[in-house]
């Protein structure tokens, strides 16, 4: 298309930056980003490395998968490649079997699929997760798959890489997200325990990633009691664990006998269960149990308020407006892609701050489940 | 206006009484004076300051921000005080962030265009949460789901004490409370209130036979009512009240303290005496009789009233016991002694808008069982009993006074749909919309008549919530429509007090009171009771 073309046009600032990118002068006339990655029904697609970044649909010959959550990291392809704690991820929750075969690839190793160098870049999302770097005749793309800026004491922090195409997830790119600190966050369930001690507190929080992080923050915030957890956690909680990442003292939420008197020993605990869980018959069986829930959605009171949420946490693994127009600015690309989440808010900022954007529209990648 | 802010947060997303009587509590507390006292006030809803308009404050927001930015914003989250909340860009260089009295002691002493400077400045200096606590309060009405008499009951809980003795005090005081809170913590004595036409804590009443129909401390048993010792009048079917005139001040307050005088100007014109008087209020039909129930929820909870409201439905006090007349508190007085002054009273009163309620005579408990059972008209709950040698006491005295109220009217209806209750109960199915067979050319269909939340034992909440998860057809949300046709469904007997016509309802039918009575696993679906059983009921 025209995009590089239009940089010329623009004039001086923007051929100094050309020196820095020798090459470019050649691309603009034969390569058009659309021949690197390109939208597709199934996802974003690699025409000249024949393969997908985070497939939306099952059953791919080959896959580059930015991180283990389910709307990206689906079972079922032929070849996945991705860091080795995503692989680890993704066989813990779909079996040994997830795909056909699978590619190791560490942090800053390049591979090359055919013409295109690949390489994984942290994102800061949740454990392993990664930015996908393709590099093809000079061109360059990074697709950030899910990424955050703030400290996460589970997973290594984003890296900025200097890019033509940046392609940008916006989960959260309204101007009204804006997330507070973690800590702070964590306090507020703390608080809630000292004044309701008879009450359980049943914490909401995504099985990969959202979970380990609240619990880790619990236990930076002096929190050492045992923590309860759902059946759903345990796997991955165990990965964690053998990574690296200290959750201290948790066990099984369970309780043997199904019965109430059983679950006072629950009273003035936190326990962490799949978000879908707190509504079900399970928390009945708790003491008179506080619902809260750890989600950048929290944000939203009306949400939390309709979504039965007693103790909403604003605790989220997405990168929040700030994070993504100072990402964007810092990354300072030619063009800016978006992909899920509200591209049409970002798109509209991109415009005022006088850069070129566009919304990918792509779908599949669930902006809600995810978080 | 931290702590203020994340009082407000909590209770807005609590759903459990009990849980917001202890949030509000510790915030009393853990707050010193005055902050806690305009807290409360502006909980109350007794806080009089200048409001500021949501245009205003739109205005501000979109000088800052990019409109579009701000209306995909807006549409998004949906409420505006949040939206701006969370958007707001601070200006750097803001002062340090005010306390919550200070915000509200700088607007009393402003004028409205004045409110919106201050406010600007106030969004800056604000934290996310504090900015949405100010906008809550400067653009009118917190809507915390928290009830001036819940908030009052929260002072009553920290100081431990009785939350009569805060109602009677509350219409003499004024915000921050300082009195009441040096009282409440101990400091001083509780507060002299030299405020006119105060409000006086009611006595109520005991259910004659507890729920199960077994005797407990508080019942009579019923064969030992004797004229001698008790006094019979009619229960009406109205709002219990207490109608205060003092000097020149006139107030009517209902039985939590709330005062409803905007509502009834027509009853206070007709309050010219000095006295405080209890009893029931009701309106009139225009052809003078006693309109329904449904008739006076009209003109409950508004704020001001049309005339011609007051014309087709004129508002009217049915004087059941005096309290106070001139200069002198009759509440130590015996009922008999009340009884004499009140009848005395009524009589010399130039008007129709204040009658007496009649005493029942009787000459035994057979013959008022009879009473209470088929009392002569619809506007009569049942029967009050009450000693004629007590004295008129705060609060619910055990021994004093019964309810001796008529027989539920009973259905058998199908249940249809059910909906996940609140609070304690959000994880269950609990509220339980039921109906009854009504004919169609079609052949007989299931109309739904009415919705009931309570009635049933834990355990038989438990035993419908499983009901209802094992036989859900659709799900809307938080409702599920269950099983419901002539072979299969579960037929539940609705005990309720009356029934009305109401073109609100879909059937046509307003239910009052209704209540799962028994759960009716034995009886087919195709037996429950049809429309025309309930239409006969309307004739009555």
């Amino acid at each position: 298309m025209h995009f590089i073309r239009a940089k010329h046009e623009i004039g001086a600032p923007a051929s100094e930056e050309f020196g820095e990118w020798p090459a470019r002068a050649h691309i603009c006339s034969m390569i058009r980003p659309e021949d690197l990655l390109r939208p597709t029904p199934k996802g974003l697609y690699c025409p000249p490395g024949d393969f997908y970044i985070d497939p939306v649909r099952s059953g791919v010959d080959r896959a580059v998968v930015s991180h283990g959550h389910s709307d990206h990291a689906r079972p079922g392809h032929g070849a996945v490649l991705a860091t080795p704690e995503t692989l680890e991820a993704m066989s813990v929750r779909y079996g040994e079997a997830f795909a056909g075969s699978r590619q190791l690839a560490p942090y800053g190793a390049i591979t090359c699929i055919g013409d295109v160098d690949v390489r994984l870049v942290p994102a800061g999302h949740v454990m392993g997760s990664a930015q996908v770097e393709v590099k093809w005749k000079g061109l360059t793309m990074v697709c950030t798959g899910d990424y955050k800026r703030r400290a996460d004491p589970t997973c290594r922090p984003f890296e900025v890489i200097p890019c033509n195409i940046f392609i940008s997830e916006a989960t959260f790119a309204l101007p009204v997200f804006r997330h507070p600190d973690s800590p702070g966050e964590v306090a507020k369930l703390l608080a809630s325990i000292r004044a309701f001690p008879d009450r359980a507190h049943l914490l909401g929080a995504y099985a990969f990633g959202k979970a380990q992080r609240v619990i880790r923050e619990i236990r930076d915030a002096g929190y050492s009691e045992t923590i309860y957890i759902h059946g759903a956690m345990k796997a991955l909680c165990d990965m964690y664990e053998r990574l690296g990442v200290d959750l201290g003292p948790l066990e099984p939420a369970t309780l043997e006998k199904k019965q109430r008197s059983e679950s006072q020993k629950f009273a003035g605990k936190i326990i962490i269960c799949p978000p879908s869980a707190s509504s079900t018959t399970w928390a009945q069986l708790f003491p008179d149990p506080v619902i809260a829930f750890a989600s950048g959605w929290m944000n939203i009171r009306q949400r939390a308020k309709a979504g039965g949420i007693e103790l909403p946490l604003v605790l989220s693994d997405h990168a929040d407006w700030d994070e993504l127009t100072n990402t964007v600015r810092e990354v300072n690309p030619e063009e800016l892609w978006v992909t899920h989440g509200r591209d049409d808010a970002l798109a509209r900022w991109a415009e005022l701050e006088g850069r070129r954007a566009r919304p990918l529209h792509l779908v599949g990648h669930e902006d809600e489940t995810g978080e | 206006m931290q702590a203020f802010a994340a009082l407000l947060e909590r209770l807005v997303l609590t759903p459990s009484r009990n849980a917001k009587l202890q949030l509000i509590c510790d915030y009393l507390r853990h707050t010193s004076d005055p902050s806690r006292g305009w807290a409360l006030a502006a909980i109350t809803g007794d806080l009089d300051i200048p409001s500021v308009k949501p245009a205003a404050i739109r205005e501000l927001v979109v000088s800052r921000v990019d409109p579009i930015l701000f209306n995909l914003s807006y549409k998004y989250v949906g409420d505006l005080a949040e939206t701006i909340s969370l958007l707001w860009p601070p200006r750097p260089g803001a002062n340090r962030a005010p306390d919550l009295a200070e915000v509200i002691e700088t607007l009393m002493e402003s004028t409205k265009a004045q409110g919106v400077k201050l406010v600007e400045g106030w969004l800056d200096a604000l934290d996310s949460a504090g900015r949405w606590a100010l906008l809550k309060f400067v653009t009118g009405g917190l809507r915390v789901g928290v009830s001036a008499r819940l908030a009052r009951q929260a002072a009553a809980d920290f100081g431990k004490v009785d939350v009569a003795e805060i109602e009677e005090l509350w219409h003499g005081m004024a915000p921050p409370y300082l009195g009441l809170f040096a009282w409440l913590e101990g400091s001083a004595p509780k507060p002299v209130s030299s405020a006119l036409a105060l409000f006086r804590s009611p006595m109520l009443a005991h259910p004659l036979l507890s729920k199960a129909e077994r005797l407990d401390a508080h019942d009579l048993n019923p064969s030992l009512i004797s004229p001698a010792d008790f006094a019979a009048e009619w229960k009406w079917d109205g709002v219990r009240v207490q109608l205060v005139s003092d000097k020149s001040v006139r107030r009517l307050y209902t039985r939590n303290g709330d005062d409803i005088s905007k509502a009834f100007p027509d009853l206070l014109e007709a309050a010219d005496f000095d006295a405080a008087l209890d009893g029931e209020l009701l309106v009139r039909t225009p052809e003078g009789g006693v309109a329904s129930f449904n008739e006076l929820q009209q003109r409950l909870n508004r704020k001001t009233v049309s005339p011609k409201q007051m014309i087709d439905r004129p508002a009217m006090l049915r004087a059941y016991d005096i309290l106070q007349e001139g200069s002198e508190d009759l509440r130590p007085c015996s009922f008999h002694d009340r009884r004499r002054r009140l009848e005395r009273f009524v009589v010399s009163l130039d008007t129709n808008r204040i009658d007496l309620s009649p005493l029942v005579p009787f000459s035994g408990a057979m013959e008022l069982e009879k009473l209470r059972r088929s009392p002569p008209t619809r506007d009569i709950e049942g029967v009050m009993l009450k000693r004629w040698d007590a004295p008129y006491l705060a609060g619910r005295p055990a021994g004093l006074w019964y309810k001796w109220k008529r027989d539920a009217f009973l259905i058998d209806a199908v249940l249809m749909y059910a909906q996940r209750g609140h609070g304690k109960r959000s994880r269950f199915y609990s509220d339980f919309t039921f109906g009854v067979w009504r004919s169609t050319p079609e052949g007989d269909e299931l109309a739904p008549v009415g919705k009931a939340y309570f009635g049933f034992t834990d355990r038989e909440l438990v035993m419908l919530d499983k009901y209802v998860r094992d036989h859900t057809i659709e799900r809307f949300g938080p409702v599920r429509s269950v099983t419901a046709n002539k072979h299969q469904g579960l037929v539940l007997e609705v005990a309720f007090e009356g029934l009305q016509r109401s073109p609100r309802h879909k059937s046509g039918l307003a239910m009052r009171f209704p209540r799962i009575h028994r759960i009716r696993w034995d009886k087919p679906a195709r037996d429950a009771d049809r429309m025309e059983a309930l239409e006969s009921l309307l004739a009555v």
